[in-house]
């Protein structure tokens, strides 16, 4: 298949070139280990055992890889709602994100956040957001922070196409460029912003990163399914973050196997099982990587059965620990809301902050 | 003590915090080269410079949201509102950003954030410019509403806001950026959040406010004792979020009666909250019903002598007192 052919441009670019082979087997652990992570939370959505909603971001996983495997220790991220792949790109546990689905008090966020609001600082993953477009000027706040305590880093700032059309992230993309900051909003355009297809939500020439030429903005598009693409794509604007202070917009095209959520009712009317079967068999991120990984002698097939069972495995002890863990107390309802009152400091000892009836 | 206009008195506050942590960043419209479009933070670009005075382009929603994601990385922007009714367009980020995110990510993150700019009627410029949304921001866990009616109120107050590791919503008035004040000269004047003052000791009646109509109580107080020898006491809630209940109880057990001003509209405004307060908590030291006087309910009017009587007037005050004593 083509794709494999045009990426072997990729595979030699000098960023891929001085990868490790345990360096490429842990991508595609990281691949598999998204994908069933979210089977499993699927599952158990289906169980009744999460409130809400559940945006999946099956058949996207190489963007998360790809991109947050060039950080390193002074670089941040911050997403929308689908932010499970990067959540667990970034570090953060499969026990804390699926407890946290399942509303329990060993959540990440102790059962206040749920699906959509993943956070971890200390892994410098700031969410997790669930407002369409709503995190791209914190992304932008982010970067100032990095430019204004002289750090040389970056801000990967994700969305998806349909977040394009909101006014903050344009907005947000002025002053990314008026002030030079260190962003780089990623849209992992999956073509549909929820049941709207491309064509009839936006109106745009080429590409939607070409909106950045009305910024002065410099961008690039291109396919959001090898690995080595997204990685060879996107180091250009990670460097240009870091050595110039200066923003880029990326279009990744990907493509979601489920609806928006899986609440999403027509998700099988605005799309025909043809395209979704086509995206599954010839463009899937886990199968691509793993040929690559094959062809270069560095796994085997068993090898790859080995690598995904223990995703499986881990996917499910989670699901364990989840259901296992306990709910949050109605202690928790009025906790986390103010610092000052959290820590009982000297600026919380006047006045009273919540209102009970 | 200094006699310094209310504007000074925060230009003073800002200069103290810009000094004491190099964190602090000011960032809004016009004010830096401009020195600020209500000359709040006039001379600080100069004596900063770029990095601390910061002017954005006309973009609330984006340069506010800005400022929050540059305060969860441990920076204290303080950001300019030219008016507080351009917040309106900023909302998702200060409701859902600055108000939700830290207990969204169960306490892992602070969004030490001050957004500051005048909020207040009565300057003839139509309804859009005219809000008063300290009970729209109040209704929010997670955020801190501030209200200062004095020069030395807004100083302390504005210090204190700054180095608060919540977001703090504080809310000036173009009507008293020109007043002068006495302002303590203590080298680091911080005033509590969640500290009412009483502004003029009463025995009669209580006259419970916050911003500019704690002015419009002060001057009806005396109105009261010259001409009907009722002695009022006003109190200046200062901090809305949070409250000081204990000084309003306080107020209302010595007087027995109370009657609360405010500029924000009646329904679902903050006095809405203090009368359900007082019911509750006060009800047997009560002499008569709680009266309650606010803007006339309708977005502001433009005609400068329609829109004085639809805010509330000392005269409006005065006649709501006499219902009760």
């Amino acid at each position: 298949m083509d794709t494999l052919a045009d990426s072997s441009v990729y595979a030699d670019a000098a960023i891929n070139q001085g990868l490790s082979k345990e360096q490429k087997i842990s991508f595609l652990r990281d691949l598999c280990r998204i994908r069933r992570f979210e089977q499993t939370s699927l599952k158990y959505y289906n169980l009744g055992k999460m409130g809400g909603f559940l945006h999946l971001y099956s058949g996207q996983e190489a963007v998360a890889v790809g991109t947050i495997s060039l950080l390193g220790e002074n670089d941040h991220v911050i997403t929308a709602y689908r932010d499970h792949g990067h959540a667990l790109c970034r570090g953060m546990k499969m026990d804390e994100c699926m407890a946290e689905m399942f509303g329990k008090a060993t959540g990440c966020s102790k059962g206040k956040g749920g699906s959509m609001h993943f956070f971890a600082p200390d892994k410098r993953f700031w969410g997790g957001h669930g407002i369409v477009g709503g995190q791209t000027p914190l992304g932008a706040g982010i970067a100032y922070a990095l430019k204004y305590k002289g750090l040389k880093a970056c801000c990967l700032c994700y969305l998806g196409d349909g977040a394009i059309n909101q006014g903050p992230f344009h907005e947000s993309l002025n002053l990314a460029a008026l002030f030079k900051l260190p962003v780089i909003y990623v849209i992992e355009n999956n073509g549909y912003s929820m049941g709207t297809s491309l064509k009839r939500s936006s109106a745009y020439r080429g590409s939607l990163a070409q909106r950045a030429e009305a910024y002065d903005m410099a961008w690039d598009v291109f396919q959001g399914e090898d690995v080595y693409e997204v990685r060879a794509r996107t180091q250009p604007a990670v460097e240009r973050a870091r050595e110039r202070s200066e923003p880029t917009i990326l279009e990744i095209r990907t493509y979601r196997y489920y609806g928006h959520s899986v609440a999403d009712a027509n998700a099988k009317k605005y799309r025909s099982p043809e395209e979704i079967e086509r995206y599954k068999t010839q463009h899937d991120p886990i199968q691509i990587w793993r040929r690559h990984l094959e062809a270069e002698g560095l796994i085997t097939e068993a090898d790859y059965e080995e690598i995904d069972r223990q995703a499986r495995e881990e996917a499910n002890h989670a699901a364990e620990f989840a259901e296992q863990s306990p709910f949050p107390s109605d202690s928790e309802i009025q906790k986390d809301v103010y610092y000052e009152v959290d820590h009982q400091t000297e600026a919380a000892r006047h006045g009273t902050y919540f209102f009970n009836t | 003590m200094a006699l310094l206009t209310y504007r000074e008195a925060l230009r003073a506050g800002l200069d103290e915090e810009l000094a004491r942590d190099e964190n602090v960043v000011i960032l809004g419209e016009e004010v830096a080269q401009y020195n600020g479009a209500y000359k709040v933070t006039e001379g600080l670009w100069k004596k900063w410079g770029d990095k601390r005075l910061v002017d954005t382009p006309i973009s609330e929603a984006g340069f506010i949201g800005m400022g929050i994601g540059a305060s969860m990385l441990g920076l204290r922007p303080v950001m300019e509102l030219m008016f507080w009714s351009f917040a309106y367009v900023a909302f998702d980020q200060i409701i859902n950003n600055a108000g939700c995110i830290r207990y969204m990510s169960g306490g892992l993150i602070n969004v030490p954030i001050v957004i500051r700019g005048p909020a207040n009627g009565g300057t003839s410029v139509g309804a859009t410019h005219s809000h008063t949304p300290e009970n729209l921001l109040a209704n929010m866990p997670g955020l801190k509403v501030v209200v200062p009616a004095t020069a030395a109120d807004a100083k302390g107050l504005i210090k204190t806001s700054i180095r608060d590791n919540d977001p703090v919503m504080f809310m000036e008035n173009t009507l008293l950026y020109g007043e002068k004040w006495e302002v303590p000269d203590e080298e680091d004047y911080l005033i509590p959040l969640g500290q009412a003052d009483v502004k003029r000791e009463g025995k009669d009646v209580s006259l419970i406010a916050h911003g500019r109509p704690v002015l419009t109580c002060l001057k009806a107080a005396e109105l009261l004792a010259a001409e009907y020898d009722i002695d009022a006491e006003v109190v200046d809630l200062r901090s809305i979020r949070p409250l000081d209940e204990e000084a309003v109880l306080a107020t209302v057990r010595k007087t027995h009666r109370a009657v609360l001003v405010e500029e924000n509209r009646p329904f679902c405004g903050i006095d809405a909250q203090v009368a359900s307060l007082i019911q509750e908590k006060a009800f047997d030291d009560l002499d008569a019903p709680v009266g309650r006087v606010s803007t006339i309910d309708a977005p502001a009017f433009y005609s400068p002598p329609v829109e004085r009587r639809q805010l509330p007037e000392s005269q409006r005050v005065i006649a709501k007192v006499l219902q009760i004593c």
